[in-house]
């Protein structure tokens, strides 16, 4: 009888392990890829202004990420987001600076458009079941096109420093003259880690009061003490130059946001089941269309939430803002281990991938790299990791 | 010539799990030698040794074919020695036509050319000789699965086959179409075409076989002759469970209350064909604890009735009225149908009912996740509680819950799908073909399930082609054929004789 029971423990555990192994694989890629362009930067990727830079560059890439990843879970793709950032970012730049709009009714039309267009490519998709490559890629010419035809053409800036603020601004400072860092940022650092290695503890704490298998205690405290150590070292170095960037606590809230959403939610758990078998999830009474409809939506206001980051960035609105994002967008979401046929993906890999492929552009560029040989690089880099992972998984 | 086909003493390991330990298959020429056992039993890894999916030296022992030692290191080794296997699910393209299909890989051609009357003339040779009366040019996706599984066999004949391997070729034909296979399988022997038929339906093989060839766990258990002694299906299940199966179906006394379900007046017309009724205005009743059978033909209209009624997930136009203990309820979408008190357990397994990519508990809560979430957050501990207590309750053997539920038996992926609909505690139950693809002894632990969720007071419906598995079950069997029901009879008076006669009298009494 017990002999049974460790048994039984010993494969539930080579269960857990494996699943976790996937997940900390690509960290320790990121991780990996980080320190070769640490070095052969000699030290410049790391610095202050460059890691402030590299979070500024990236915001947009991984905020539509977390979008496209349900997308791509459902069994669908959008190819329409990098022109309805773009056109966003147009409309943006006509109500506010054309029109002397206030900057946050005027943020949040750009928000409903958003969703508005996503909803009108997702009704296609989700109810008359053409297929998503046909509708965005319908989506993607026709914003391209009116953010033309909205900019007549040319770029329309710059926008107000409110507005500039949503990408460049950085959390005002509570304790000013304190010293050369920015307190504040490395408390709400530090508050971040500790809340995180508290509800890391809870979980356990539950978990093992059911008696569940757990991980060892060891490998735990160890896990959390990384954790911690290099999210208190990131923020030391971000906060060195001049505080968090407001676009990183948007970007982290989200991503909070669309983990917990994805992993521990009922609506989460659905949206996984039509990915995996939309016959079977709909004969077990999950709205299959309407949910399909919605991550479009959502993928909507997220393209238009970048589309104002971008634009905010940039300080004007051009009509070729947001060219090709969906690339980068799409490349990150398959980098972080989603499958093409749906069901299969995470928020946490898609962030990952979004990060591998920013601090790769980032790296290379610092290293003088041209932007052609770049792209065969970030192929290949794309390539090989899904084929890594498809090995793995016949493994 | 004493034998076209000896494998003497096959043995092959998957990472240090035998699957073959010391088989022997010895096939004559122009027999018809059936393999029978249960579902991972090493049938269909035999016959990939055979065939060369898994080349030599992968496995031990010796393959001596028209009295040489063979090698075959590909498919294409043993295809050019004329041994073809047809596998369970079919390898045709749907979008291409009947001729191009049996021409598929190698048409006969002039200089890399296809000659198109040259493909038309030899596919219209191979159809009537396998006796398929439709035009080569007709697409697959046109034609119904008996006679897909017939243009695979003119595919076979096109290759010139010495010895046809059959991988369960009646699994998915009606009884009509499963004879002429059969008939086929005969006239080939007369030919001196040898074939080897992998089958669960032991009625078919104590039909059609020369020979039989039982393996159990990976070993030859024994190979009855049935022209030297009559072989009784009962004798071959021994040898395949090995363990005494006097009843093959549970003992039983049905608790029947009152009514439950009442269906009056259903009407259902096709989805696309709208004009084209495909359930005809009829009445259905269960009672409480009432195993209930509806047998019938393939395209009897069965599962489109059951799939209308549950969510209207067939069809349209659909009318009439249900009853659930008295009230009468909506049952136009799945989630009110669900909620009402409704659960259907599909025919197809792996296409409808389970999500093969996530584990066992997540299939097992995805029909009542409100159960195991508070306001939408999913309470990962009591999920685990639960789908652990139906692993344990149903006898899901698997190492745990995390399992994956496409690495699972045909009879456990069933289990699994049962847990999901009982975890809805649902009032009726629809069971479409509930033992398809499953071996002898699951059936067994399957059909105890049925009779316990019918003693807990709920209504059973079971939909199965196999009518020795109503008679054996239900308590009542109601004929259906063309969307309507022809007959009705009480479980002790029912017998296949009278189901066939109800569904010959075509629009008889209701």
């Amino acid at each position: 009888m017990t002999d049974k029971t460790v048994a039984l423990d010993e494969r539930a555990h080579g269960g857990l392990l494996k699943n976790n192994l996937r997940e900390y694989g690509m960290l320790l890629s990121l991780f990996a890829i980080m320190v070769f362009f640490e070095i052969v930067t000699n030290g410049t990727l790391l610095r202050p202004l460059n890691l402030t830079n590299l979070v500024l560059q990236n915001s947009y890439i991984v905020i539509m990420a977390l979008g496209m990843l349900l997308v791509i879970v459902t069994g669908h793709i959008d190819l329409s987001v990098g022109s309805v950032a773009g056109f966003i970012g147009a409309l943006a730049a006509v109500m506010i600076v054309r029109y002397e709009l206030p900057f946050v009714p005027a943020a949040l039309i750009c928000l409903a458009v958003g969703g508005l267009i996503g909803a009108a490519q997702g009704y296609w998709v989700a109810y008359f079941r053409i297929p998503s490559f046909i509708v965005t890629l319908a989506g993607m010419l026709v914003f391209k096109g009116l953010s033309l035809a909205l900019l007549g053409g040319q770029s329309v800036g710059p926008f107000p420093v409110m507005f500039q603020r949503l990408s460049s601004g950085f959390i005002p400072e509570l304790f000013p003259g304190v010293g050369v860092l920015y307190p504040t940022s490395i408390l709400l650092g530090a508050l971040v880690a500790l809340a995180l290695v508290y509800v890391n503890f809870k979980t356990r704490a539950r978990q093992q009061q059911h008696g569940l298998d757990v991980e060892p205690q060891g490998v735990f405290i160890l896990k959390n003490a990384l954790l911690c150590g290099v999210l208190l070292y990131f923020t030391y170095l971000i906060a060195s130059h001049r505080g968090l960037p407001n676009v990183l606590i948007i970007m982290a809230a989200l991503i909070a946001l669309y983990s917990f959403v994805t992993g521990r939610t009922t609506i989460g758990r659905q949206i996984y089941a039509v990915g995996g078998n939309e016959k079977a999830a709909k004969l077990s009474g999950i709205m299959t269309e309407r949910l399909t409809f919605l991550t479009f939506v959502n993928m909507g206001v997220l393209a238009a939430l970048a589309g104002l980051v971008f634009a905010a960035r940039l300080n004007t609105a051009t009509p070729k803002a947001g060219l090709g994002f969906e690339l980068d967008v799409i490349a990150a979401c398959f980098i972080g281990g989603a499958s093409a046929y749906g069901g299969v993906g995470r928020v946490g890999g898609a962030v990952i991938g979004a990060l591998i492929m920013g601090v790769m552009n980032n790296g290379m560029s610092i290293m003088g790299i041209g932007i052609d040989y770049q792209q065969v690089i970030k192929g290949l880099v794309l390539l090989g990791a899904v084929c890594l992972d498809v090995y793995n998984k016949r493994r | 010539m004493d034998a076209i086909l000896e494998m003497r003493g096959i043995s092959k390991s998957f990472t240090g799990v035998k699957a073959l330990n010391d088989v022997n298959l010895f096939v004559r020429p122009g027999e018809i030698h059936a393999l029978v056992g249960e579902n991972g039993a090493g049938k269909s890894t035999l016959m990939k040794v055979l065939s060369g999916v898994y080349p030599h030296g992968s496995y031990e022992g010796d393959i001596v074919y028209e009295g040489e030692e063979r090698r075959f290191r590909t498919l294409n080794d043993s295809e050019a020695l004329g041994i073809i296997i047809i596998h369970q699910e079919l390898a045709l393209i749907p979008l291409m036509s009947i001729a191009e299909n049996i021409f598929l890989a190698n048409p006969p051609s002039r200089f890399g050319i296809i000659d198109r009357t040259e493909v038309h003339r030899r596919s219209k040779e191979l159809l009537a000789k396998v006796g398929l009366d439709e035009a080569p040019d007709t697409l697959i996706t046109n034609i119904g699965v008996g006679k897909q599984q017939l243009v695979e066999i003119a595919k076979a004949l096109s290759k010139k086959v010495r010895l046809l391997i059959l991988d369960e070729p009646t699994a998915s034909l009606n009884e009509r179409d499963s004879q002429a296979l059969l008939d086929l399988l005969v006239e080939f022997r007369r030919q001196g075409i040898s074939s080897i038929l992998i089958s669960h339906k032991l009625n078919e093989i104590s039909r059609v076989a020369d020979r039989i060839t039982v393996l159990r766990d990976g070993r030859t258990i024994g190979m009855l002759d049935t022209h030297e002694e009559p072989v009784e299906e009962d004798r071959i299940i021994r040898m395949m469970v090995d363990r005494d199966l006097e009843h093959r179906y549970p003992e039983h006394t049905p608790k029947i209350g009152e009514t439950i379900l009442t269906v009056e007046d259903w009407s259902v017309y096709h989805p696309i064909h709208t004009d084209r009724q495909v359930i005809r205005n009829v009445n259905f009743h269960v009672k409480r604890g009432e195993i209930v059978g509806v047998a019938g033909l393939m395209g009897a209209g069965r599962t489109e009735f059951a799939m209308s009624l549950f969510g209207h997930s067939y069809g349209r136009r659909i009318s009439g009225r249900v009853t659930l203990e008295g009230q009468e309820i909506d049952v136009s979408t799945v989630t009110r149908a669900i909620d009402a008190g409704l659960a259907y357990v599909t025919e197809d397994r792996k296409q409808l009912g389970l999500l093969l990519e996530e584990d066992i508990r997540k299939n097992i809560t995805l029909a009542n996740l409100d159960d195991v979430s508070n306001r939408s957050v999913l309470d990962d501990i009591r999920e685990l509680t639960v789908a652990s207590d139906y692993r344990k309750r149903m006898r899901i053997r698997s190492a745990d819950v995390y399992q994956e539920a496409g690495k699972l038996s045909g009879g456990n992926q069933q289990k699994v799908v049962l847990s999901k609909w009982l975890f809805t505690d649902p009032k009726v139950l629809i069971l479409d073909e509930p033992t398809r693809g499953i071996d002898v002894g699951a059936k067994y632990e399957i059909y105890a399930i049925i009779n316990e969720l019918a003693d807990s007071g709920r209504g059973v419906i079971v939909i199965s082609s196999e009518m020795p598995e109503l008679l054996g079950i239900c308590d009542r069997i109601c004929v259906m054929d063309h969307g309507m029901f022809v007959g009705e009879f009480a479980a002790a008076e029912a017998t296949q004789e009278k189901i066939m006669r109800s569904i010959m009298r075509k629009g008889g009494l209701q």
